[in-house]
């Protein structure tokens, strides 16, 4: 058990391209820690670079306060689960799992007793003395992990282990890692693509882009305050709306009409004439199912609703517009950088699965302008989050605030607020650790 | 799999069995010739009007020709096993570098390996008769050896270093991270994984040793080295009038057997496609 910390970590390949550039991390003892990026970010490496199988361009790796640059992997003494697990296919599961006690020497009755624990928590007893060929991908998967934890490691690496798993095995064995990592409560960094993973696993997710680091947090607080469009774009599913608007005397101009945003929204903003209003899915609703008393704090416009889809729990309306040229040109190329594609500009809007909008028509939508985050287009900053930063302890103070609020809404309002404000935070709940560490 | 109709599944089977037929019916007419009795030898008949096993009398111990060919069968089994797992321990280690390091000169040693191996036997082994003659290999195991590792070293280094490109990397680094240097992940990992190409590889290097006949006849002289199949061109009949196709028949169905049976005994090793559940299946 270590705490693992990255100082400035660089990383050039032979031929000049720069996978990671200038890398801090502080990963604490016991901490779950994500790295999560679109294919091509540089998180693999950066989990490479930790275990060794790298060497490190420029900067410093410390664990346990030790510095690890020129170690062998060997000596690091992390244990790694790969994405296509690596097991060794001559030998048993038992072999397997006890392979790392073997290359230390260990007295058999120790290994035999070691191997036989890791074997119980992850229920593989009784395929001990098979062969991986044999096994299901998810029995090869918790092989895997049982060969990382036999081992008294200062940390795990996970290096996105549940990519080669169906959608359904993926959430148990998410769950799994999860409870795995708290009864063993040892420093693990997880490399994964996928949002949902990342927001419910980690107590901390740092979202790297093109090797930077854009914005480590709890992932709360990264889906509620995304430092920049990027994050704001990757974080949630679906993908907060982004909405061009043009600065006015007295707030913004947008295709939807003209708003005035609260003060705490707009700290950031500067002399920037265009700007993108960043709106989550569920900051939308039917305004005809919004209260009377939070009504005014929000937008209430007609749009023509394309397209519904009904999701059971929810349905999302999608509501296309135009925009000017070059913004739909930047939202593109955010698009594309998040490993999919832009069509049209539209916004994707959350409804009460209860809501009987039609489709194909147009209908009245309000959005809550209380939850709307402000970015500047040229640079990608939140200008929202600069102000809330500039206050100490904000993050705390709005997460309780949002919950809070959630509570009233649940209790004395109609189910209109309720549903707007309550199916995110359901969501992220979800996800939220007992032992959310904000830096 | 596609469904064949009748029709062709007849003419797969009369396809097969006549390339059957063509190919194995040398080897079954040595096995007739092998049991012929000398005077049979020439009556155009398949079958030995009175099977004997004179011919195998007259190589094995105890025989007039056993002289001529249990030393050559020591010989050959000797020099082939050698030159075989010479070639096979260099090859792995060469392989290896070559599948896994980047290194300058990589392309050159494969292709000059396979220049080598491609190149005509019979120009050099000219200049190698004098050359042994000089320094004193002629006639001796080495003597026959290092020609023949000339031959099956190349012929290893290419397919093996096939086999250790299979096998995928994490394999290895998963061992060094579990704790492995780089020589413990190579002994306890890559061979252990690679052992179908390193059968194949022997196989094919121990045929190649077996089978030679140029080198065998040009580098020895007498039984002190002298392989199977050049001691095969030394049988002579009871007189000068008599062929020794019955002994010749006789000693190379028994060189056939060894071979036979190493192929049915690694067969499954070498089709058994062993990194199976290495990675996602």
């Amino acid at each position: 058990m270590a705490a693992i910390t990255l100082k400035h970590i660089n990383k050039e390949y032979g031929d000049g391209y720069a996978a990671v550039k200038d890398v801090s991390l502080d990963i604490g003892d016991g901490e779950f820690m994500i790295l999560v990026g679109p294919s091509g970010c540089g998180k693999s490496t950066v989990l490479r670079m930790i275990v060794g199988l790298e060497d490190i361009t420029s900067g410093d790796i410390e664990i346990g306060g030790q510095r690890v640059n020129e170690k062998a992997p060997r000596d690091r003494n992390l244990s790694m689960v790969f994405q296509n697990y690596a097991l060794y296919p001559h030998l048993t599961v038992y072999e397997n799992i006890a392979f790392p006690l073997r290359l230390a020497k260990t007295p058999d009755a120790q290994v035999d007793e070691r191997v036989r624990n890791a074997a119980d928590l992850l229920e593989l007893e009784e395929h001990l003395e098979r062969k991986p060929a044999n096994l299901s991908g998810g029995q090869r998967q918790r092989v895997a992990m049982g060969r990382a934890i036999v081992r008294e490691a200062q940390a795990f690496l996970f290096d996105e282990p549940l990519s080669n798993l169906d959608a359904k095995l993926r959430g148990q064995m998410r769950t799994e890692i999860s409870r795995l990592q708290k009864r063993l409560g040892i420093t693990t960094v997880y490399v994964t693509h996928d949002q949902v993973e990342a927001m419910t696993l980690g107590d901390r997710v740092a979202v790297l882009r093109k090797g930077i680091l854009q914005q480590c947090a709890t992932p709360r607080e990264l889906y509620e305050q995304p430092a920049n469009l990027f994050v704001a774009g990757f974080i949630g599913s679906p993908p907060m709306n982004f909405i061009p608007a043009t600065v006015t005397d007295d707030g913004f101009n947008t295709p939807f009409g003209d708003v005035q945003l609260p003060g705490d929204r707009t700290a950031g903003l500067g002399d920037q004439e265009v700007v993108l209003l960043g709106a989550r899915p569920e900051h939308f609703d039917d305004a005809s199912v919004v209260d009377e008393a939070v009504k005014d704090r929000g937008l209430t416009f007609d749009a023509h609703v394309d397209v519904i889809e009904w999701l059971g729990n929810e349905q999302f309306a999608y509501v296309p517009y135009e925009a000017p040229e070059d913004i739909t040109r930047q939202l593109a190329e955010l698009e594309r950088e998040l490993d999919s594609e832009a069509l049209r500009t539209q916004l994707v809007v959350a409804l009460d699965a209860a809501s009987r909008l039609p489709e194909g028509q147009t209908a009245s939508l309000w959005l809550d302008l209380r939850k709307v985050h402000v970015f500047d287009p040229a640079t990608g900053d939140n200008l929202t989050l600069v102000s809330a930063d500039s206050a100490p302890g904000a993050s705390e103070e709005l997460e309780r605030e949002a919950e809070a609020t959630v509570e009233r809404d649940m209790s004395d309002t109609g189910p209109a607020d309720s549903a707007a404000a309550g199916s995110t935070p359901d969501r992220v709940d979800g996800a939220e650790r007992p032992t959310d560490t904000t830096p | 799999m596609r469904e064949y109709s009748t029709r062709q599944r007849v003419l797969w089977i009369v396809g097969g069995a006549l390339i059957i037929i063509y190919c194995l019916f040398p080897v079954a007419w040595l096995t007739s010739l092998s049991f012929k009795a000398p005077a049979d030898l020439t009556n155009r008949q398949f079958l030995p009007t009175e099977p004997s096993t004179e011919n195998y009398e007259q190589i094995l111990p105890g025989g007039s020709a056993a002289d001529l060919f249990m030393p050559a069968l020591r010989n050959s089994i000797g020099i082939s096993l050698i030159a075989t797992f010479i070639a096979v321990v260099l090859a792995m280690f060469a392989a290896y570098a070559i599948a896994r390091l980047d290194f300058s000169g990589k392309r050159l040693i494969l292709t000059s390996a396979l220049a080598v191996a491609i190149f005509p036997v019979v120009s050099i082994v000219t200049p190698l008769f004098n050359l042994w003659r000089n320094i004193g290999l002629y006639d001796t195991w080495p003597g026959l050896i290092i020609p023949y590792l000339s031959l099956t070293l190349p012929l290893s280094i290419w397919t093996m270093s096939a086999f250790f490109r299979e096998i995928p990397w994490e394999m290895e680094q998963a061992a060094q991270v579990d704790g492995a240097t780089s020589w413990q992940a190579f002994r306890r990992v890559i061979v252990p994984l690679a052992a179908p190409g390193v059968f194949t590889t022997a196989i094919i290097s121990f045929f190649i040793a077996w089978n030679d006949f140029v080198y065998g006849i040009s580098l020895t002289s007498t039984s002190a080295a002298r392989p199977v199949p050049a001691a095969l061109s030394f049988f002579t009949g009871e007189s000068q009038f008599v062929e020794p196709t019955g002994a010749i028949s006789a000693a190379a169905i028994i060189v056939t057997i060894p071979v036979v049976v190493l192929v049915l005994i690694f067969q499954r090793r070498i089709v058994a496609g062993l990194t199976n559940g290495a990675v996602k299946g």
